[in-house]
C-alpha cells in the first residue's frame, strides 16, 4: 500500500493521516513552446497576489495597493486566500513560527506559482541575523523567483522586482514550483531542522 | 511610604527607595514574597499587577526579579524585586492572587527558564514552538553562534559604519581629521 512516492505524514496523529494528501508534488513539463510562450505572457500579466505580511515590509504593501502607486494597473490584484494567488510575497523576516504558516501557504496556492522575497531579512537575515529566532536563508526553506533588497524598499523598488518577475517569468525562467517538487526531500529536510514539532502534513496542496 | 515602613519590619524588607513619586521598588527575601503581595493586594489596595519581569545576572549567579503591583486609589505603583538562585531558578507561584500572573509566569519558564511549580499550563509553549536549546533569554546563550550553526548563514555578508560609508559616496576627496595625522 505504502510505496515509495507516498509520503510518511509522521507529524500528524494516527487518525488524521487519511484526511490528509500524502502525494508528493509532481513536475509539470511545459507545453509545446509557442503554447508555453502564450501561457506565460499570460502569467506575467495577471499575477494575483498573496502578501504575506511578516514583518515590517507590509507597511511598503499599503501605498503599493492603493491610489498613489496603484498595482492593479499592472494588472495585479490582492488575493485573500492562497488558493487564488499566484504570487507568494513574503514582506520580511520570518521567525520559525511563521514560516511554518508560510509553507502551509506556499504549498497551497496552486502551479504555477511564484515567491518574492521582500527586504533585506529574507536575503541574508537583514538586522535580525544573529537572532535566535529568526531564519537567514529564505532560498533554503522555498524557491524564491525575485528578492527585493532594502529595509525597507520602496514601492518603487517593489515595482521594479515585479518587472524582473514578469520578465523571468515570460522568459520560462520562472520554474520555482517546479524546483520545489524535483528537490522536494532537500526543502523538507531544510524545513524539517529548523521545525522541530512538525505537525502538520508533509506537503498541504 | 509609610505603608512601607509599616511593611519593613514584618516582610524583612532589605531595600526600599522612591524612584518618583508615583513609583517605588522594594526588594524582599523570596520567601517572604507572597505574603507580602497578598497583604499589597488584600489590605493595601495594591489591586493591579501590571508585570512579572526577570533580569539574569549571569555574574551573581542570580536572577532578579520584578512584581510591579498598581494601586488605583492612591495612583502609585510599587516594584516588588527579589533575587533568587540561577541555577535551581525556582520561584513560588501568584497565580492564586492575580489570575493573569500564570501567563508571565508561563513566559519566564519558557525564556529564562525559571520555573513556577502549581502554575496552570507553566510547561506549555509560550511563543517558541517546539523549542528545544537552552533558555534563549538567558545572558549566556549565544545567539549568535546559534544562528550560524541552525539557520545558513549567506556568506559575504559585511558590516560598515554608517558615517564613513556615506562619507566616502558623498564626498569621495574629504578626509576626516582623525585620519590627517
Amino acid at each position: 500500500m505504502h510505496n515509495k512516492e507516498t509520503l510518511p505524514n509522521l507529524g500528524l496523529p494516527e487518525h488524521e493521516r487519511d484526511l490528509f494528501c500524502d502525494a508528493r508534488p509532481r513536475v509539470s513539463k511545459p507545453l509545446a513552446s509557442y503554447i508555453e510562450k502564450f501561457l506565460n505572457w499570460s502569467r506575467a500579466n495577471s499575477l494575483w497576489i498573496l502578501a504575506y505580511g511578516t514583518g515590517c515590509g507590509a507597511i511598503e504593501l499599503r501605498p503599493l495597493f492603493t491610489a498613489r502607486f496603484d498595482i492593479s494597473r499592472y494588472g495585479m490584484a490582492p488575493r485573500p486566500t492562497p488558493r487564488q494567488a499566484s504570487l507568494l510575497m513574503i514582506g520580511g523576516y520570518l521567525s520559525v513560527k511563521t514560516l511554518k504558516r508560510v509553507i502551509r501557504s506556499y504549498e497551497q496556492m496552486q502551479n504555477p506559482k511564484f515567491v518574492i522575497g521582500l527586504g533585506s531579512c529574507t536575503v541574508n537575515g537583514g538586522m535580525y541575523w544573529d537572532s535566535y529566532n529568526t531564519i537567514n536563508r529564505l532560498d533554503h526553506y522555498l524557491p524564491v523567483d525575485v528578492y527585493i533588497t532594502g529595509c525597507m524598499p520602496r514601492p518603487e523598488a517593489i515595482i521594479a522586482g515585479f518587472e524582473q518577475l514578469k520578465k523571468r517569468i515570460k522568459d520560462g525562467r520562472a520554474e520555482g514550483a517546479n524546483q520545489y517538487a524535483e528537490q522536494f526531500d532537500w526543502y523538507k529536510a531544510n524545513q524539517k531542522k529548523i521545525i522541530t514539532d512538525w505537525n502538520m502534513p508533509d506537503y498541504n496542496w | 511610604m509609610e505603608q512601607i515602613n509599616e511593611l519593613k519590619a514584618r516582610y524583612s524588607i532589605s531595600d526600599s527607595r522612591d524612584q518618583r513619586p508615583d513609583l517605588g521598588f522594594i526588594t524582599v527575601d523570596p520567601g517572604r514574597l507572597a505574603a507580602l503581595l497578598a497583604e499589597l493586594q488584600q489590605v493595601r489596595g495594591y489591586t493591579h499587577l501590571s508585570f512579572i519581569t526577570a533580569v539574569d545576572y549571569p555574574e551573581t549567579g542570580t536572577f532578579q526579579l520584578t512584581y510591579m503591583v498598581h494601586n488605583f486609589e492612591s495612583a502609585h505603583s510599587l516594584g516588588v524585586r527579589t533575587v533568587i538562585s540561577r541555577d535551581t531558578a525556582l520561584m513560588e507561584s501568584v497565580h492564586h492572587l492575580w489570575k493573569q500572573a500564570k501567563t508571565y509566569q508561563r513566559e519566564l519558564k519558557e525564556m529564562y527558564g525559571i520555573d513556577f511549580p502549581g502554575s496552570p499550563g507553566v510547561d506549555d509553549p509560550f511563543i517558541l514552538e517546539g523549542w528545544q536549546g537552552p533558555p534563549p533569554m538567558r545572558r549566556d546563550f549565544d545567539t549568535r553562534a546559534y544562528s550560524e550553526k541552525t539557520y545558513f548563514p549567506r556568506p559575504g555578508r559585511k558590516t560598515s559604519d554608517p558615517r564613513r560609508h556615506m562619507q566616502s559616496r558623498l564626498y569621495p576627496d574629504y578626509t576626516p581629521f582623525e585620519e590627517e595625522t
